[in-house]
């Protein structure tokens, strides 16, 4: 029957090319825009988890209530023991701490007096025990301008454009003016090891990174931290698990009397992820769903207009005996076969423009000069195992749907006129 | 002979009143300002003094000598505790220098980081910075005469004349005797309250009223505000020219 079929749709090309071309289309359209989507929400979400907000952070939950400005004189103190704690009751997380910190920085000219000065957003991460894993997970080797990643106490590494702006070069010194834990004035001079371009232009404005134990010395912040970030093993964030993991701590430590105690928070309960995630979620099944509505309306028309042109055909097939239902099936079967073929051309296309649009993306980065969000200034797709049969929902179904639709003539049909109606 | 007390009590209350009716129709509000300004600056100051600030998790007390010449020169020296003692503050006009001694530098403080906290209390750089006088800035009248801890003050209502003021709105209550503002509120244009000053221990110094504790409160944050309590105040000395500029800011 499919070998029938398939041989009808090839030998007779004026019913099948248009259906295939429209289905061909709509897929490759479907295809491109989810893995559009998908790439673009997937660096938002994976930068700010890498960044930003973790897959789950621990804050004090006065910290958490203010964390926008960053407030470490509402830290979490002793810390090292917090530190045991989530090792030893989540090991399937990796478990490490960050200081952010704003201040001024300041370059000296060689009598000691201003050359150059811009506020700075520092981040202050554990980069000499070798064993946090943050020099990979911030990418810092590969995003490095020049110079290298800080290995020695008043080391630090300023973002690329931020150093081009200042007129640094590596080795100068500059000074750091900001407030301690309990804020009081603090100084600290420290050298450029290197300088850095994320790609994030948050960062690139103003980025200074430094080692933990330098950021602890310089804002009294002696066992304690302003964030104890925990990231999956795996590396991929799982909402269910780092919800559960978020849910077992906050029911064992965090205290709704005490605003000091710490509470924890998924990637999704922070920086409004959650409405991110639910709306890539929502705009991939709303494409799918537009696709599947506008092509079954084009394929109905579609249907309709080769329905009127196989008008004879059907007559002759009912005249010979054949039951309408049969008739109506192998056309539903048919449709069936063009939506597959139309679907496998259109996947065709449309990885073809995803995997150039994953590798050379969309710069978005003149946009985001004002922007104090994490976003990735180039937003590229990403192909996914989804890709290559999402494209079959709407290519498939939308046929069929057409199909099905203007196939309903073929029950208006009365036998009893058939042989007025071929005599014409 | 009762009714002769009464018509003379009654008599001395009238004229008590119009006595006061008297002063505060004298007074324009732009001349109590003046007269404010007159009480509280002299041509030189030297203080010095306790910043309490009351953080969320504890209070921390900074000793400090201020030197003042005129409106806008001032420098600062803090004496105590040892995690700031040695840090100097110049401010020369509208430029502020902050010394370390850590780093042995003096960085000049600009732009948004003026708007940051002084020592994480309620004050900004900014606030400290502000030397205009409040006639050159806002258009002051009385709205009304108030009662703040048994004393009678004129309660003053100043709107900003000037595009770069600080705070668009200030109300000012000034004692009607002392000339001292015994409490202060600063708005945003949105009307928002954003601090409060208490002022109190008014104190008879060299003549003049002075009150020897304020307390600032940032109305966006928490907590008990910053106190600010003058532990010596000499109005008028003599203060070397030196100790204003630059130069002194380097380790001595």
């Amino acid at each position: 029957m499919i070998k029938f079929l398939l041989k009808g749709i090839l030998r007779d090309r004026s019913r099948s090319i248009l259906p295939i071309i429209i289905t061909a289309l709509g897929v490759g359209l479907t295809v491109l825009l989810s893995g559009y989507l998908k790439g673009a929400f997937g660096d938002i979400i994976d930068q700010n988890a890498r960044f930003e907000t973790g897959h789950v952070k621990v804050m004090t939950q006065a910290y958490a209530e203010n964390k926008d400005q960053v407030p470490n004189d509402l830290a979490l103190l002793n810390v090292s023991e917090w530190m045991d704690t989530l090792r030893a009751d989540y090991p399937q997380m990796q478990w490490i701490q960050r200081i952010k910190f704003g201040g001024l920085i300041d370059v000296p000219n060689a009598e000691g007096n201003t050359r150059a000065q811009g506020p700075a957003t520092g981040m202050a991460l554990d980069l000499f025990s070798g064993k946090s894993g943050e020099n990979k997970r911030m990418n810092l080797e590969a995003s490095l301008v020049t110079g290298t990643i800080p290995k020695d106490s008043g080391n630090a590494i300023i973002g690329h454009d931020f150093s081009e702006k200042l007129n640094l070069n590596l080795g100068d010194e500059i000074t750091l003016f900001g407030s301690t834990m309990n804020g009081s004035m603090t100084f600290k001079t420290f050298i450029i090891s290197g300088t850095i371009r994320f790609g994030t232009s948050a960062m690139d404005k103003g980025a200074l990174i430094i080692d933990i134990s330098d950021a602890q010395l310089m804002l009294d912040m002696d066992n304690a931290t302003g964030e104890i970030l925990g990231y999956l093993k795996s590396g991929v964030y799982e909402e269910s698990e780092t919800s559960s993991v978020a849910a077992s701590f906050n029911d064992s430590y965090k205290q709704f009397t005490d605003e000091f105690s710490p509470e924890m928070l998924t990637l999704r309960e922070q920086n409004n992820l959650a409405s991110l995630l639910d709306y890539a979620d929502v705009m991939s099944a709303l494409f799918i769903f537009i696709f599947v509505l506008a092509m079954s309306i084009v394929l109905w028309n579609t249907g309709l207009l080769g329905g009127l042109r196989r008008y004879q055909e059907f007559g002759i097939r009912l005249a010979l005996g054949e039951s309408k239902a049969n008739i109506y099936w192998s056309m539903v079967m048919e449709a069936v076969l063009i939506g597959v073929i139309g679907s496998i051309l259109g996947t065709i296309i449309g990885l073809g423009i995803t995997y150039y649009m994953q590798v050379v993306g969309i710069d978005i980065s003149s946009y985001l000069d004002n922007s104090s969000m994490i976003m990735p200034s180039v937003l590229r797709a990403k192909i996914t195992p989804s890709l290559f049969y999402i494209g079959f929902i709407p290519g498939v179904l939308a046929m069929v749907f057409g199909t099905m639709l203007a196939g309903i003539g073929i029950y208006k049909r009365e036998t009893a006129n058939l042989f007025s109606e071929l005599e014409v | 002979m009762i009714k002769f007390t009464h018509i003379f009590t009654l008599l001395l209350c009238t004229s008590f009143v119009v006595q006061l009716t008297k002063i505060s129709q004298k007074l324009t509000a732009k001349e109590i300002i003046e007269k404010v300004d007159d009480n509280m600056s002299s041509d030189t100051q030297i203080t010095e003094s306790d910043m309490v600030i009351h953080g969320k998790r504890n209070s921390r007390t900074i000793t400090s000598k201020t030197y003042i010449r005129g409106k806008h020169d001032s420098y600062t020296e803090y004496l105590a505790p040892a995690r700031e003692e040695g840090t100097k503050m110049l401010k020369l006009d509208d430029r502020l220098w902050i010394y370390s001694p850590s780093t042995d530098r003096s960085i000049q403080l600009s732009g948004h980081m003026l708007r940051q906290s002084v020592m994480g209390s309620d004050l900004s750089y900014e606030d400290m910075m502000e030397d205009r006088e409040l006639t050159d800035i806002y258009n002051a009248e009385i709205v009304s005469e108030e009662e703040i801890d048994g004393r009678n003050t004129w309660k003053l209502e100043l709107i900003a004349k000037v595009n770069d003021a600080s705070y668009h709105k200030r109300m000012i209550w000034v004692d009607t005797e002392r000339f001292v503002p015994l409490k202060e509120e600063l708005f945003a244009k949105s009307g928002q309250l954003l601090k409060e000053t208490i002022m109190s221990n008014i104190t008879k110094i060299d003549g003049r009223w002075y009150p020897k504790k304020m307390n600032y409160k940032d109305m966006l944050k928490s907590g008990k505000g910053t106190d600010f309590i003058v532990k010596s105040i000499e109005f008028n000395a003599e203060i070397a020219a030196h100790i204003f500029t630059k130069g002194s800011l380097r380790k001595s």
